[in-house]
């Protein structure tokens, strides 16, 4: 498969998505996974469901490659995301991350993840034994996105 | 005609993935007075980010027919 970024109904390969970023100048290939957990604020996740707005979430990953490379000219960024049904440990997202030097590699790697969980259309659902629910605002910080606080926060 | 599309509990709650609406004209707000009030998602719609044509929008903008309108719940990919 010849995109940089794309989402996928089928399992996802580490090693395919660094495929697609080696060249010669890139002495680092960093590379990150998210993978469905099983505990979350001490409940059972029995398994995952990933919705996209697949279009959309395809450009949106895209620009967050275009803004690596603003901040890091040599970097080249491919980014997978799984969407269906997830079991506990399986992907649901690899970023591969290459660059001549580590630091930038490191840096822009992280930068990708925080990324995806503020602007791709793409929404995760937990199914536990005893209900389900979508999650709304994985940043892992308490800040409000862009003025808008959530009733459960005030 | 403009195309509206719907994900995740939003989604749930109207039952549909889209509507079909003739919005043309209308501004974002307007289409969800008019055709999305009698859904009962005013809370998640005002949670919920915006986008026409898959680029982020806001609820003042207008729409033409042709358009397709997302309402992009919080979102939590990754």
């Amino acid at each position: 498969m010849e995109k940089l970024f794309w989402i996928t109904t089928s399992p996802l390969d580490v090693q395919s998505c660094m495929d697609k970023v080696v060249r010669r100048e890139a002495g680092a290939i960093c590379t990150f996974t998210g993978i469905a957990r099983e505990f979350t604020k001490g409940k059972k996740t029995l398994y995952l469901e990933y919705d996209a707005y697949i279009p959309m979430a395809e450009k949106q990953l895209a620009r967050i490659g275009q803004e690596i490379q603003e901040m890091h000219p040599d970097a080249e960024v491919a980014i997978g995301h799984r969407i269906g049904k997830l079991d506990i440990s399986e992907i649901a997202v690899v970023i591969a991350v290459s660059t001549p030097h580590r630091k930038a590699a490191f840096h822009a790697c992280e930068y990708a993840i925080e990324r995806i969980k503020e602007i791709v259309p793409i929404w995760k659902k937990e199914n536990w034994e005893d209900g389900t629910e979508w999650i709304g605002d994985q940043r892992e910080t308490t800040s409000y996105p862009e003025g808008k606080p959530m009733e459960g926060d005030m | 005609m403009v195309q509206l599309l719907f994900f995740a509990q939003i989604q749930e709650k109207v039952g549909q993935k889209q509507l079909e609406v003739e919005a043309n004209g209308k501004t974002v707000k307007e289409i969800k007075d008019v055709f999305l009030a009698k859904y009962d998602i005013a809370s998640l719609l005002e949670d919920a980010m915006v986008a026409i044509n898959e680029e982020y929008a806001t609820e003042t903008d207008v729409v033409q027919s042709g358009d397709v309108v997302a309402f992009i719940p919080p979102v939590s990919g990754g």
